[in-house]
């Protein structure tokens, strides 16, 4: 222990230089880095980059079967990005030890936390309704019929629940205003999930490159079919399954999410309160 | 020197010293000026509540009544911390309600307090003031109410950008008939309906009430008869700002805008109705604060209103506002300080409003007084920035957010060091800056090289390699918030400039490189440091050492470990003293 400490030491000691002297040694060099690199690597990596950012744009609107291929970082995240507030965590941005190469730096998918702005930013343009992309000649008339149904509306803020699903420790908030439907939000719940579901699997076996392999679509969510059901516990306390009555009235009610384990849930019959 | 004047003739002087670094460095000259000091001090700060804990605060300083905390790390604003990481604040007020039974003033920062809390807050402190809760979660209106119920001289309650949970509107009808002491009240957070018969109550009964911004839930048509009763204003929040357009609302709203001599600030307009927002021409020339940032309205309705407000010294505005508003900002508001610009829809894989680096250009060049700034745009170029720069080099907090991460210039396809390299350059004051784009080594060199005033930096998808993070933590003299996510930078600069961080209050890194063998190093090395990991693939030691963290959260403490880390945090000092048994 002696010795590994007083080796330590040395490391920690440099304060000018990283430790081990091979910064200092290259001291020269480093204070001018990549002189050379810059000009030639960037040429590529801007290449990169436009060609990516081309890229990334035509395959978000698509989603899925491309995404598919891609890391777990950009299936997991670009809903994420999309809807809402999703409380941290991104296998996305987990790209290891993080080298320059060229590979790392093609994707640069929406990753959670970026653009950096509070969850009650998001979206403020599309849920005040007034304004779908923007054609600056007519200003703003269908705000008239919008204040008309407001009593409806009055609340678009976002409705954002906690969501937890069995067998991952941390919860989610899913925004149910991002969504019209059961199967776009079961859709979310799977994309929200099957990136941490796998890596929670795979966490023993400690590499990255199982992720894709472990990594399977989260299905059945809705009908019991699945390895999971989503179920959610209303303004009463009870727990139901979701799916159940129509989406209006369970938006109205639900207070919190979950994703159990369809054996768990054995017992229930559909259309009664889980107790 | 000390003895040769009255410990009173020196308290007296201390009063006189708002500043808290000055208060600090009274207390460095000798013992008995670190006596005297601590007994007189009434307000404490503390930027990190892991970084003190509630007993040594005590015990230094037994007669504060005002105290300041805050708690997550700011990352936290953008879902980067885990639900349930910490930053509770109960062990805080526990020990307070014991010591200071004359604390006035509460402020949070991103920390979550419970209703038991707010409970206890209410029935500890006779005197109790001020309570401001910014960004905390974690309460309902249920312990607001007791707060209204209890706190019979409250001057100012705050509950900034919390996150409330509404069960019930009624909570305001808990101030009592006797409450008149209202000087702030701040409730914009709130989703549901409050009760507004309550609250109009509340508001004509307090004549010193100068700063109000109701929530979204309050309809416009409510607002004349509120404005009614407060006309001594000088900040007003306003609720949905939409009404069928009706002439009569019309001019009952702008006759009641036009009765409140005094007003200085507006923020609210959700939901706007462009043909109601005439109602404030009239008071338009008296602001200096107007927060537009949730209303979707667009030019020539923004445009006109903002030219005719001359005297802004600080405009939050979306995107919506366009090249085209803010050269009309730089034309008319010549005492402009703060400007920030929030994407409408930043999702949108294409830009839907023609916001360029050219408003900014233009803002920089017409607005002498500008200091602040926050940007979010979808191009910039090194030209402009470098324009930028030398316009305005009294620049304090720069902030500019490329949506795109890693955009290159767009005109040159080249990195945007030398851009944000000349502001470093130019701002010497220059104390918060965030950084985005392409952006390669060389910008964090340029950075340690001149940003000497630089306090907090913010990092995103930047830099090539260790060397990017070593000038910065070796160059920034001043740095004290370093927060970095999706960076090459990991052990080498890390371990290179340990001693660095132990006068720094925090570094965040997440989705970097830094392995979990340097984490525990680090923590050994410098005990006076709180390493902590989180990682939701569970304990990091089942993976190699040199597998790199998800997240990394290093502070300063006094106090020692933390011992409410959730099961996804883990602290280096446990992990160690295991290991080297």
């Amino acid at each position: 222990m002696e010795g590994y400490s007083r080796n330590e030491e040395k490391k920690l000691e440099l304060r000018l230089g990283p430790p081990n002297g091979d910064w200092s040694r290259e001291k020269d060099e480093a204070l001018f880095p990549f002189g050379y690199n810059i000009s030639t690597n960037n040429g590529s990596q801007v290449q990169q980059q436009k060609f990516s950012s081309f890229l990334q744009l035509q395959t978000t609107p698509q989603k899925q079967s491309v995404m598919a291929q891609e890391s777990l970082q950009t299936a997991g995240c670009i809903k994420a990005v999309n809807d809402a507030e999703k409380k941290a965590f991104s296998p996305a941005t987990k790209t290891g030890p993080v080298s320059h190469s060229a590979q790392k730096r093609t994707a640069p998918a929406p990753v959670v936390g970026w653009p950096p702005i509070r969850s009650f930013r998001k979206n403020i343009a599309s849920s005040s309704s007034s304004l779908k992309p923007v054609t600056a000649s007519q200003n703003v008339v269908p705000n008239k019929s919008d204040a008309n149904k407001k009593p409806m509306e009055i609340c678009q803020k976002g409705l954002f629940v906690k969501i937890n699903m069995d067998g991952i420790p941390i919860g989610r908030k899913v925004d149910l205003k991002a969504y019209d439907s059961y199967d776009k939000l079961s859709s979310a719940v799977d994309e929200l999930f099957r990136g941490l579901l796998a890596a929670q699997s795979d966490q023993s076996g400690g590499g990255k490159e199982k992720k894709e392999e472990g990594e399977k679509a989260i299905t059945g969510l809705l009908d019991g079919s699945g390895e999971y059901t989503l179920v959610y516990e209303d303004n009463e306390g009870d727990r139901m399954l979701v799916g159940d009555v129509p989406w209006h009235m369970f938006v109205s009610t639900v207070k919190r999410l979950r994703v159990l384990k369809s054996s768990d849930l054995s017992t229930l019959t559909r259309g009664n309160k889980l107790t | 020197m000390a003895y040769s004047f009255p410990e009173e003739v020196l308290e007296h002087v201390f009063s006189f010293l708002s500043s808290d670094q000055d208060r600090n460095s009274v207390s460095l000259v000798c013992k008995s000026w670190y006596e005297i000091e601590r007994w007189c001090r009434r307000r404490i700060f503390v930027g990190n509540c892991y970084a003190v804990s509630p007993s040594l605060m005590i015990r230094r300083f037994p007669e504060v009544r005002s105290v300041e905390l805050k708690g997550k790390p700011h990352f936290a604003d953008f879902n980067l911390v885990p639900e349930g990481w910490g930053a509770y604040v109960h062990p805080w007020i526990v020990a307070m309600s014991r010591s200071y039974p004359w604390l006035e003033e509460i402020r949070l920062k991103r920390m979550v307090i419970t209703d038991e809390s707010l409970e206890l807050i209410s029935k500890s402190f006779k005197n109790f003031k001020v309570l401001v809760l910014s960004s905390c979660d974690g309460f309902t209106t249920d312990g607001l109410a007791s707060i209204a119920a209890n706190c019979r001289n409250i001057r100012e309650l705050d509950l900034g950008e919390s996150e409330v949970e509404d069960l019930s509107g009624h909570w305001l009808s808990h101030f009592p008939d006797s409450c008149t002491s209202l000087v702030s009240l701040n409730i914009a957070c709130l989703a549901s309906e409050i009760s507004f018969l309550a609250l109009e109550r509340l508001v004509a009964r307090s004549p010193n009430l100068r700063t109000l911004r109701i929530n979204r839930a309050v309809p416009l048509e409510k607002l004349p008869n509120l404005l009614r009763h407060a006309s001594q204003l000088i900040e007003f929040g306003t609720g949905a700002y939409s009404a069928d357009v009706r002439s009569d609302v019309f001019s009952n709203l702008t006759e009641a805008f036009s009765g409140c001599k005094q007003l200085k600030g507006l923020s609210g307009f959700w939901d706007v109705v462009p043909a109601y927002l005439p109602a404030i021409y009239p008071v338009c020339s008296r602001l200096t604060s107007l927060n537009l940032s949730y209303a979707t309205s667009q030019n020539p309705d923004l445009g006109k209103l903002i030219s005719q407000c001359h005297n802004l010294q600080r405009l939050w505005v979306l995107d919506y506002i366009e090249d085209i508003g803010l050269e009309e900002l730089a034309a008319n508001c010549k005492d402009l300080q703060e400007l920030r610009v929030f994407p409408s829809d930043p999702f949108a894989p294409e830009p839907n409003a023609t916001l360029t680096e050219q408003g900014l250009v233009a803002v920089s060049d017409g607005c002498p007084k500008l200091q602040s700034v926050l940007y979010f745009c979808r191009q910039m170029t090194n030209a402009a920035l470098v324009t930028i720069a030398r316009n305005r080099p009294n620049m304090i907090r720069f902030r500019l957010c490329i949506i795109e991460p890693r955009s290159p210039d767009y005109l040159t396809l080249g990195p945007l060091d030398t851009g944000f390299g000349a502001i470093v350059e130019n701002c010497k004051e220059l104390r918060r800056l965030s950084l985005s784009g392409l952006l390669t080594d060389r910008v964090f060199e340029y950075i340690g090289t001149h940003a000497k005033k630089l306090e907090m930096l913010s990092i995103a998808f930047a830099g090539d390699s260790d060397l990017g993070l070593h000038h910065v933590l070796s160059g920034c003299e001043s740095l004290r918030k370093l927060e970095i996510r999706d960076c090459p930078f990991g052990d080498k600069a890390l371990l290179a400039n340990a001693a660095k961080l132990e006068t720094m209050r925090s570094l965040w890194m997440s989705s970097c490189s830094v392995s979990f063998g340097a984490c525990k190093l680090l923590a050994q090395k410098i005990p006076r440091l709180n390493v902590e990991v989180i990682d939701e693939r569970g304990p990091p030691d089942t993976r190699p050492e040199s597998c790199p963290v998800e997240k990394l959260y290093i502070y300063r403490t006094v106090a020692g470990p933390r011992f409410d880390t959730p099961g996804f945090v883990w602290r280096m000092d446990e992990d160690t003293a295991v290991r080297l048994s």
